[in-house]
């Protein structure tokens, strides 16, 4: 019975160090947004200039859709904004680019997209971020991706860059389009 | 060139720790002298080889050889001289190379020191120690090797994080490596023992200055950090329960029961089999913190760039040096005899509690630092755990031990009389009394509940520890020339003991007051604008731009006054590095005995205001103080001939003092 007193640390430690091994695979920093594998939330967004359609849930069935909050006051979407206008030229045909502009005027906005380019199939204007609540956005850039039956599938926050782009990005929209079996 | 030297000379002291971990052991097992006596050229020659390589890379980053990729990646030429050289071990690679160096070192001091070692003893002490080096060499040689070079060569190198350019972060890490690797020696000495089934005083000895060593080291180790953090992030804050803190902090609360349980082994030859398990698991969560820090399974501000590849090389190692140390421990411990025996009132019985409640709050700071990771690997959620959980559950089991501490060291060993030593203590229960009816009184309105009798704890605390060591020197009590020869003979152990005691008792008074009652203040300040916090005035004169050998920087210049009298002139820094560019606070800081006046200049507003954050943080000076007085204690102690590295004599090993005091 003593002996197995004395055993007791070395089981302990076994157990902590099984958990260490489990904890080498997961990444601490990554916050999971609860919205994953959720509906996208029901929502009706004007459009942000009369020639594009305006946004809202239903624009999402049947099509792989991303979804990106932007602003012009946003140096980060600055940063991603090239990669949106090569995604609109290259994979239009995989992808519904969809842009919400977040709690910005809506002149403010367009004059951003007018120097920068539109990549944008659908613009929604979220000025009172109503919907991005809904969305769970802490704050721009926030990009997420949508299945065809209207599912989010997977969420970035902060600015895409190209190593994401092209290893997370297009791979599952490649995936999320294949019709499903 | 020289890399290459450093290179080449790793894999010498690899297979040379090889053959001290393997060829001394045999030796001992079978009773061979020759065979156990190649532990000691071994150390020699294995760490002359580490400290080659630890040269060659000191060197490397010294002359600025950016073709070795560890120095491209982590130092600059224009950086000072002092920021190239701790450059060295402030990186992964590097710092793991000063850990072999360290342990290569404390081994060669066992074996240069440790003549009078029994044989067998000295030949497993030092083939253990060689075993981690070992595995210590294995990781850098294959994951981390830090003399990796790089072709071509980049013109300037990309620089040390300012953050860490800083005379106290230079030497922060250091000294928890000797702390660490210092506990390791403890380590190897309780894995011996194991080994030979065999624990008594003369072991204990041995364990002590080594233990009390890495002790101090570590204490002054873990204030540099903190008192870095005070200081250099601007927060006012001085500690912050991060996982990185949490794993330094964790070996040194061990680290603390083991210093005191070695004691009742060497008097007393009781609480054996504790003292091993806790030499063991002082090292082990030394060998954990840097597993933490190194493996990213948690975040941290502190986390190195982390590889799974490294995690798991660390991982394996960890569960080779703990795990089967456990195990040994499990299969030999039942067999030590079990040495004296005590009542629960005595000073054995309260240096128990003590290690129980050091050991519980070890559990409780290791539960808090790694439940986001039992939580995030059950799929229970992402949690964080804050200073909440840790003032709640590490703090109260804190407060029994200061009230122990206070009353311990006046109980005799073996038995102790409790309702003497309490009428002995009248002057600090009445003192503890006075202080809490004071405080209650006189305390701020927004002071917290809990302020007044935590305080009255420290006072207790104070006060008994000069009440014992009055009593020790006979103080009004015999002739002054009796005192004054009293005091002169008391061993130094003691003395240690009264200053670190009084010294923590100093250092908690110091945690509670600027927890309880600091004051804080951030606004956009106006050139010529005076803020007002906590009674004294801080005019923002100006901001200027100065130039540093590396950064620019805006430097602000407060004149601090209280009723119209001159206190300070404050002039933080707001710097921007050059290389990496990143702009870092210099908080500007006046100590004054009772408090620290604190101010940071931050970002302008563009109108010609800039962000300021004032603060005032009372009796902070008496933490650091007390933290000094901690580290001196503990020297003092080390310096005890009873503790020198030469073995003690009998006569010597009986304690004059602990004597006298059993006898009042």
């Amino acid at each position: 019975m003593r002996r197995i007193l004395y055993l007791l640390p070395v089981l302990i430690f076994l157990v902590v160090a099984g958990f260490f091994f489990k904890g080498l695979f997961m990444d601490p920093s990554e916050v999971p947004s609860p919205l994953i594998s959720q509906p996208a939330p029901d929502f009706d967004l004007p459009p942000l200039n009369p020639e594009k359609p305006g946004f809202r849930t239903a624009d999402m069935q049947g099509r792989v859709t991303l979804v990106n909050f932007f602003a012009s006051w946003c140096i980060p979407c600055r940063v991603e904004h090239p990669l949106f206008m090569e995604l609109a030229a290259q994979h239009a045909d995989e992808v519904q680019l969809v842009g919400i502009s977040y709690k910005d005027k809506p002149e403010d906005s367009l004059s951003w997209l007018s120097r920068l380019g539109d990549p944008y199939a659908r613009i929604g204007h979220d000025e009172t971020t109503r919907v991005a609540i809904d969305w769970g956005v802490y704050g721009v850039p926030e990009t997420y991706l949508v299945d065809p039956q209207g599912i989010i599938r997977y969420k970035h926050v902060g600015p895409i860059d190209r190593h994401t782009m092209d290893n997370t990005i297009l791979p599952m929209i490649r995936d999320l389009s294949k019709p499903v079996s | 060139m020289i890399p290459e030297i450093g290179h080449y000379a790793l894999v010498l002291a690899l297979f040379v720790a090889i053959v001290q971990a393997t060829v001394p052991l045999i030796g001992a097992h079978r009773n061979d002298a020759a065979w156990m006596e190649v532990a000691r050229p071994a150390a020699l020659v294995q760490f002359l080889c580490v400290a080659v390589a630890f040269a060659a890379l000191t060197h490397a980053f010294v002359v600025s050889d950016f073709s070795v990729l560890n120095v491209a990646q982590n130092s600059h030429t224009d950086k000072p001289m002092l920021y190239k050289v701790s450059g060295v071990w402030g990186n992964h690679e590097g710092s793991l190379l000063f850990w072999i160096t360290t342990l290569g070192l404390f081994g060669l001091m066992v074996a240069l020191f440790g003549r009078n070692l029994p044989p067998s003893l000295r030949a497993r002490v030092l083939a253990v120690q060689a075993m981690i080096t070992v595995g210590f060499l294995l990781f850098v040689l294959f994951t981390s090797n830090p003399f990796e070079r790089l072709d071509p060569a980049p013109a300037n190198g990309s620089g040390l994080n300012p953050l860490l350019q800083d005379p106290g972060l230079a030497f922060h890490p250091p000294f928890l490596y000797f702390g660490y690797v210092g506990f390791s020696i403890a380590f190897s000495f309780a894995i011996a023992a194991l080994l030979e089934g065999k624990v008594d005083a003369a072991w204990a000895r041995w364990v002590r200055p080594w233990t009390l060593a890495a002790w101090v080291c570590l204490t002054l180790g873990i204030a540099l950090g903190s008192w870095w953090a005070y200081y250099e992030l601007g927060w006012g804050g001085w500690w912050y329960w991060d996982p990185v803190e949490n794993a330094s902090f964790m070996p040194w609360l061990l680290g603390t029961a083991l210093l005191h349980s070695a004691i009742v082994v060497e008097k007393r030859d009781a609480l054996k089999s504790w003292t091993i398990l806790l030499a063991i698991l002082t090292f082990s969560l030394s060998l954990l913190g840097t597993f933490l820090v190194r493996s990213g399974v948690l975040t941290s501000v502190h986390a190195f760039a982390t590889d799974p590849q490294r995690g798991v090389f660390i991982l394996a190692l960890l569960v080779v040096v703990t795990g089967g140390s456990l195990l040994l421990y499990a299969l030999r411990a039942p067999v030590l005899k079990a040495g004296g025996i005590f009542s629960p009132v005595s000073r054995e019985g309260s240096l128990l509690l003590n290690n129980v409640l050091l050991a519980a709050g070890t559990g409780t700071v290791l539960l808090g630092t790694l439940y986001p990771l039992f939580a995030d690997a059950l799929n229970l959620g992402k949690i964080s755990v804050g200073p909440p959980f840790f003032n709640a559950t590490f703090v109260p089991l804190m407060l029994p031990m200061v009230v122990a501490m206070g009353i311990g060291p006046l109980l005799a060993w073996k038995r102790g009389d409790l309702p003497g030593t309490m009428r002995r203590l009248r002057i600090a229960i009445a003192a503890s009394g006075v202080t809490l009816l004071g405080m209650w009184l006189l305390a701020p309105e927004q002071s917290p509940w809990w302020a007044p009798p935590t305080m009255a704890l420290a006072a207790f605390l104070a006060l008994a520890t000069l009440i014992e060591y009055a009593e020790r020197i006979k103080l009004f009590r015999a002739s002054m020339g009796e005192t004054l020869r009293r005091a002169r003979n008391l061993p130094r152990a003691a003395y240690g003991m009264t200053i670190s005691h009084f010294g923590l008792a100093l250092a908690m008074a110091g945690m509670i007051g600027s927890t309880a009652w600091v004051t804080e203040s951030i606004q956009v300040q106006q050139v010529g604008e005076t803020v007002t916090v906590a009674g004294y005035d801080y005019r923002l004169d100006q901001v200027k731009e100065v130039r540093g050998p590396n950064f620019t920087a805006e430097r602000a210049v407060f004149t601090v006054t209280r009723d119209g009298q001159h206190m300070a002139t404050l002039r933080p820094e707001r710097r921007v590095y050059n290389q990496p560019p990143r702009p870092t606070t210099e908080a500007a800081i006046r100590t004054l005995w009772y408090a620290d006046l604190y101010a940071v200049v931050g970002e302008p507003d563009g109108r010609g205001g800039h962000v300021t954050r004032i603060y005032h943080n009372p009796l902070v000076p008496w933490l650091w103080a007390g933290c000094a007085l901690l580290v001196v204690g503990g020297s003092i102690s080390l310096s005890d001939r009873r503790h020198r590295v030469g073995a003690p004599t009998k006569a010597r090993a009986k304690p004059v003092a602990s004597g006298k005091t059993a006898e009042a």
